[in-house]
């Protein structure tokens, strides 16, 4: 028989190391698909990891991954304190990119230092607004978030078909949906010559160590979390809980939103409706790997990009489908969720006729 | 009971013990239950009680030592350990502290849930029905088995309990702290009730830490202390005293109240309405003086907590006003703080702290956006650490230190969070709800010393409480609340207890049935 | 007007049915777990699963009843998995659900993908097709709109009268609508919550799986990658307009799907001047509408979300 007893207290080491442990295992069980595949389990290890960290290039694209899921990690990770759930980091990411799009693309000319501040903004206003809808849907009518913000990621993605088909198309794309490119002035600058890694990655450190801030030594983050932890006991202490929950869905909004951003202005030059394969959801992958910590967030998504970066590169390399990584992704959110067990609980087994046995020679 | 001498007892626990990670919740515990005698099991909060009671149901294993019950051929075996199921088939019948119902179904299918098979085609009533109502005509519980037991009170969810119990055939029947929700009379009839079963030959443990209740309706106490069965004996070889010391392991000086100095009026209500049904007020009037505690007696259920809501800030009326000194009271928990209400929540895990947060972010929680713990939007941690340190010292909180996480400390070093957040503050108003409910003797006084500190600084004290004792202790007068309505407070010295109780039941103070 | 005439042609109403009847499956699945106490966002995955498994049994010779069992099976296997999860280990079901969403959706990319590296257009079977029962059929009007559907549709309108019939008139019913409730009121009574739990989540999923399977097998003859497309979503919030109640949840799922065969009408109608996407939009909008409406006053399971854990009460 399997006991739980509630622990007492944590080491930070032990609290460290069960995301690691809830990794590796989530890779480890990837052998099992890897070779009912018909691939050479060893070998798609070894590309994997050369996929990921084997080269300059390889390692530029493994930051160029991470950038966006560290916004929608710390998104998720921001809301998911607070036990808001939001669901929605795809559908504010998309929001955000448009509005990059329609500031960046030629509506407005001004040199970059103006205009990257301005469709940062721009996005973040869009996310946040998204975010805020839901979040009122909450708080004032009481309506599941985890729903609406789910629902509300299809309507956005058709609404930005319907503008890349519509007036956002670009007259030139050779009738492709997609928007006209953005002006170089709005265009995040690459960090090195011929890699795709940009500058979108440092905005994102700099955002981890704001929310990393706000969350541990701000009012708005004891409160945040003293929402998230309990909701009637926040508001009988007089924090006031519903503004709390607004200003996290703007936060949260507005960090899926930078994704976007980031991701039309620093990787892409235009906004297409892929423009994210499920950055958003992957997000709150990242998030709970990172256990909710904003600089953990980093760390996670560096994982997470690995992953796929990796895999990418062992599907071409070993003609295994390349949705093994996101079967990795999501093990690896059901092996971290387990683990969280091993933080609130010790876990004994005890054989239950070996109790059995002692209290009769006792009697 | 002579005759139950030769023959084996229904139950017998033998050398039960159980330990929590430290702490031994029941150290080697012998009990045995005959036919036909009701038994009180005395004992303090945490003391393990309930945790005995749980061991005998199955939600619990024992570490060691064995449970037995009688069979019908007379021979003790084995129960099967951590089995209700078997519990139930073997004649245990079980009434919680909180009652085991689902309030979407009736009575009658909360009774027959799970003494059918499930994987039956259709349910067989009729049966049920006239086994139930025998059972009703023969023992006096009567109740409307076709209602939801939302739609219940709590005295016949309770007698819902008892039929669950009585309709599976239990030969020993278990209640844990059964009078905790009821009026003094509704208590009495309970016992009644018990004493009828256990003439029938019905064995009866109940869970009891109410001296008189154990004293007036037991035929013998075992009395359990830390963990252990300090005294097994007779109830006519007990006293009042000898069981508190028996208790609470030395002798107990029962505190003295001093009348109070009531000074001007600072806080009333005046006509005030709010919420519904359970929850609801109406018509409320009650004025509080500074430097007196005013107690509100009532069953809880009968909108205490919606006046407590009120005072809170946490719920508006629907009519009449609410004022403190001169000032309107806002409908808003910060301005409720802010104008001087001190709130010692009712459900103090749900309410009172935040489980997950440390002990001094639970002691500035109130307080987070005064300067002091604050600046340009940062946390001072300094500041904080500092004011955590002296209300660990001041209030004697045991814990490991500033940052240990509030939820693992006991009851009593909770609420004393919950005082030294709220007092320090030198509020001009306390309220305080049930603020001794499920506390040790000594966290108990804690409680009570600090509530009447409040008072001889000036603060005004309302004091809800059930608890009768509590409340004639400490409070100056005495209102009492009954579906909404709340009485006009009236010296404790021209009350008794008897007269309180009669109006939780909904009587007037003179005597005659209310409307 | 040519409204009205939508509204009156039977071929609406067959579409209607039509569209509703994956609805059903998962509306009635997320019912069933979410009256025993239990969310189950894993229902966006387990549909895929339904669908893939479904379809790829019936590739390989299983048959189309065999496809229906395997599909079910398959469902009821991630709801195990959502169950131990959820219960005995008591985790966030939110979590939980959205885990095993993108665990089943990956799963089933992943088979389908090395079961079938190479094709460029996706194979297909033969599915269930329409009924033409005697005399029902022929019916004027009534015919083509209620009685040529594919026998899928009937399991799914037979699947509210048993889980009606179960939930309401049966022991275990009795004791699932206990479990959502007051999970101590069901252990005091000497019943197992676990064991009703994750029973009620298996069997929950496996009508999800139906629903999944439907689109594969019925709806369509093939499968495609994002063809579940947010269809389990909408049922986690027509659960809550039905109020955990098969009889509105068989409703909801019709009324759901007449506004889309509407939509689908008026899109005929208006097409040139509207972009599709608007259309396209609808049927998410809708769910969210009807979730805001009954949001107030839903009257959730009092258990839902909640953990049990022995002895705690």
């Amino acid at each position: 028989m399997i006991r739980f007893e509630p622990r007492t207290n944590v080491s930070s080491l032990f609290a460290l190391a069960l995301p690691i442990v809830a990794g590796i295992t989530a890779l480890a069980l990837a052998a099992i698909p890897i070779a009912a595949a018909g691939g050479e389990v060893f070998a798609a290890y070894g590309h994997i990891f050369k996929g990921a960290f084997g080269s300059k290039f390889a390692f530029s694209e493994l930051l160029a991954r991470a950038t966006p899921l560290i916004f929608t990690g710390l998104a998720v990770s921001v809301a998911f304190r607070a036990k808001l759930w939001n669901i929605g980091a795809e559908g504010q990411l998309y929001v955000g990119a448009l509005a990059a799009v329609a500031i960046g693309s030629g509506a407005i000319s001004a040199p970059s230092y103006i205009m990257i501040p301005l469709i940062m903004l721009a996005g973040m206003i869009a996310g946040g607004t998204l975010m805020l809808v839901p979040t009122l849907l909450k708080t004032r009518l009481g309506a599941d978030e985890v729903v609406t913000t789910l629902l509300l990621n299809f309507v956005v993605l058709l609404f930005v078909q319907m503008m890349l088909e519509g007036p956002m198309k670009d007259p030139m794309g050779m009738g492709w949906p997609q928007s006209e490119p953005m002006t170089s002035a709005a265009t995040l600058p690459k960090m090195m010559a011929r890699m795709r890694v940009h500058w979108g990655l440092v905005i994102a450190l700099v955002s981890a160590l704001v929310i990393y801030i706000m969350m541990k030594r701000s009012v708005w983050g004891f409160e945040i979390r003293a929402t998230g932890e309990n909701v009637s006991a926040a508001k009988h202490a007089g924090i006031p809980v519903t503004s709390t929950f607004i200003k996290v869905g703007l936060i949260s909004g507005a960090l899926a939103g930078l994704a976007g951003v980031s991701e039309v202005a620093g990787l892409k030059g235009y906004l297409t409706a892929d423009i994210s394969p499920g950055f958003g959801y992957t997000g709150i992958v990242v998030a709970m790997l990172a256990g909710l910590s904003p600089l953990g967030v980093v760390i996670a998504a560096i994982f997470i990009a690995a992953v796929f970066v990796g895999a990418d590169s062992m599907s071409r390399a070993m003609g295994v489908s390349s949705y093994i990584a996101d079967l990795i992704v999501a093990l690896s959110l059901i092996c971290v969720l387990i683990s969280s067990l091993f933080v609130r609980f010790k876990v004994r087994f005890v054989n239950p006729k070996k109790t059995k046995l002692t209290a009769k020679g006792d009697a | 009971m002579p005759e139950t001498e030769t023959v084996h007892p229904l139950l017998s626990l033998q050398n039960i013990t159980k330990i929590f990670g430290d702490l031994v919740a029941n150290g080697n515990v012998n009990l045995d239950l005959h036919a036909g005698e009701i038994v009180a099991l005395l004992g303090e909060n945490g003391a393990g009680k309930t945790t005995l009671m749980n061991i005998l149901f199955g939600h619990y294993v024992a570490d060691e030592g064995r449970v037995m019950v009688r069979t019908s051929s007379g021979t003790l075996v084995d129960l099967e350990p951590g089995a209700p199921q078997a519990a139930l088939e073997a004649g245990i019948g079980m009434v919680h502290q909180h009652f085991t119902l689902a309030e979407n179904l009736t009575g009658l299918e909360n009774i027959v849930l799970g003494t059918e098979s499930l994987f039956a085609r259709k349910f067989s009533r009729s049966k049920a029905r006239a086994k139930l109502q025998e059972l009703m005509q023969s023992s006096g519980l009567e109740v409307d088995l076709d209602l939801r037991v939302s739609k219940l009170a709590v005295g016949e969810r309770q007698r819902v309990e008892i039929l669950k119990a009585l309709y599976r055939d239990a030969r020993i029947l278990v209640l844990d702290e059964p009078t905790a929700v009821l009026t003094p009379q509704e208590s009495d009839s309970l016992f009644n009730t018990l004493k009828l079963l256990a003439a029938k030959g019905m064995a009866i443990i109940f869970i009891s830490h109410k001296m008189a209740e154990v004293l007036g309706a037991s035929d013998r106490v075992a009395v359990l202390r830390g963990g252990r069965i300090v005294a097994d004996l007779p109830t006519s070889q007990c006293d009042r005293h000898k069981l508190a010391e028996l208790m609470v392991g030395h002798a107990v000086q029962m505190a003295e109240r001093e009348p109070g100095n009531p000074g001007e009026e600072i806080l009333v209500f005046k006509g005030v309405s709010a919420g519904e049904g359970r929850e609801l007020i109406e018509n409320v009037n009650l004025s509080l003086r500074k430097g007196e505690i005013i107690g509100l007696a009532g069953v809880s259920g009968n909108g205490q907590s919606m006046l407590a809501k009120v005072l809170s800030g946490l719920e508006e009326p629907t009519a009449g006003a609410v004022t403190l000194g001169s000032q309107p009271l806002k409908a808003n928990a910060a301005a409720a703080i802010q104008s001087g209400v001190a709130r010692i929540p009712e459900d103090r895990h749900h309410d009172g702290i935040v489980g997950a947060m440390s002990v001094e972010e639970n002691l500035v929680l109130e307080e987070i956006r005064k300067p002091a713990y604050q600046r340009f939007g940062l946390l001072r941690f300094n500041e904080i650490r500092k004011r955590a340190q002296e209300a660990i010292k001041a209030y004697d909180i045991r814990c490991s230190g500033p940052l240990a996480v509030s939820r693992l400390l006991s009851g009593g070093n909770i609420q004393k969070i919950v005082l030294a957040r709220t007092l320090d503050q030198e509020p001009a108003i306390v309220l305080a709800a049930q603020p001794s409910r499920g506390l040790d003797v000594g966290a108990t006084a804690d409680v009570h010393r600090r509530l009447q500190e409040a008072r001889d600084r000036g603060a005004g004290v309302l004091l809800i409480s059930e608890d009768l004792d509590e409340l004639f202790q400490l409070s100056d007068r005495i209102a009492v609340i009954h579906r909404g309505h709340v009485s006009e407070p009236m010296a404790s010295e021209e009350l008794d207890k008897k007269q309180v109780g009669l109006m939780m039941a909904g009587h007037s103070a003179k005597g005659e049935q209310a409307a | 007007m040519e409204y009205i005439d939508i509204l009156l042609s039977a071929n609406f109403w067959a579409a209607a049915i039509r569209i509703a009847t994956p609805l059903i499956f998962g509306v009635l699945g997320a019912l069933v777990c979410e009256r025993a106490g239990v969310l189950n966002l894993g229902i966006e995955g387990i549909f895929v699963v339904g669908a893939m498994c479904g379809w790829m049994a019936v590739w390989l010779g299983a048959g189309l009843w065999g496809g229906v069992l395997i599909a079910a099976l398959a469902g009821a296997l991630f709801g195990l998995l959502h169950g131990i999860l959820t219960v005995p280990l008591g985790l966030s079901q939110h979590v939980s659900g959205l885990g095993i969403t993108m665990f089943a959706t990956s799963v089933s990319y992943f088979t389908y993908r090395t079961a079938l590296p190479k094709v460029s257009s996706p194979p297909r079977i033969d599915a269930f097709q329409p009924l033409d029962i005697p005399v029902l059929s022929d019916l004027p009007f009534i015919g083509p709109a209620l009685f040529q559907q594919t026998a899928m549709t009937f399991l799914a309108l037979a699947m509210v009268l048993v889980v009606g019939y179960v939930l309401y008139r049966t022991p275990l019913g009795l004791a699932i609508r206990a479990v959502g409730d007051n999970p101590s009121a069901v252990e005091a009574q000497g019943l197992s919550v676990f064991a009703l739990r994750i029973g009620a989540i298996m069997a929950g999923s496996a009508l999800m799986a139906l629903g999944g399977a439907f689109l594969t097998m019925s709806a369509f003859d093939a499968f495609f990658f994002g063809m579940i497309s947010g269809r389990g979503w909408i049922c986690i919030a027509l659960v809550v307009f039905a109020s955990w109640r098969p009889g509105k949840a068989l409703l909801g799922a019709l009324l759901f799907g007449a506004f889309d065969a509407f939509q689908i009408r008026l899109q005929n109608e208006v097409g040139a001047v509207v972009p599709s996407q608007v259309f396209l939009m609808i049927p998410y909008l809708l769910s969210i509408i009807a979730l805001v409406l009954v949001a107030r006053k839903a009257d959730y399971p009092r258990a839902l979300l909640q953990p049990y854990f022995r002895g705690q009460r």
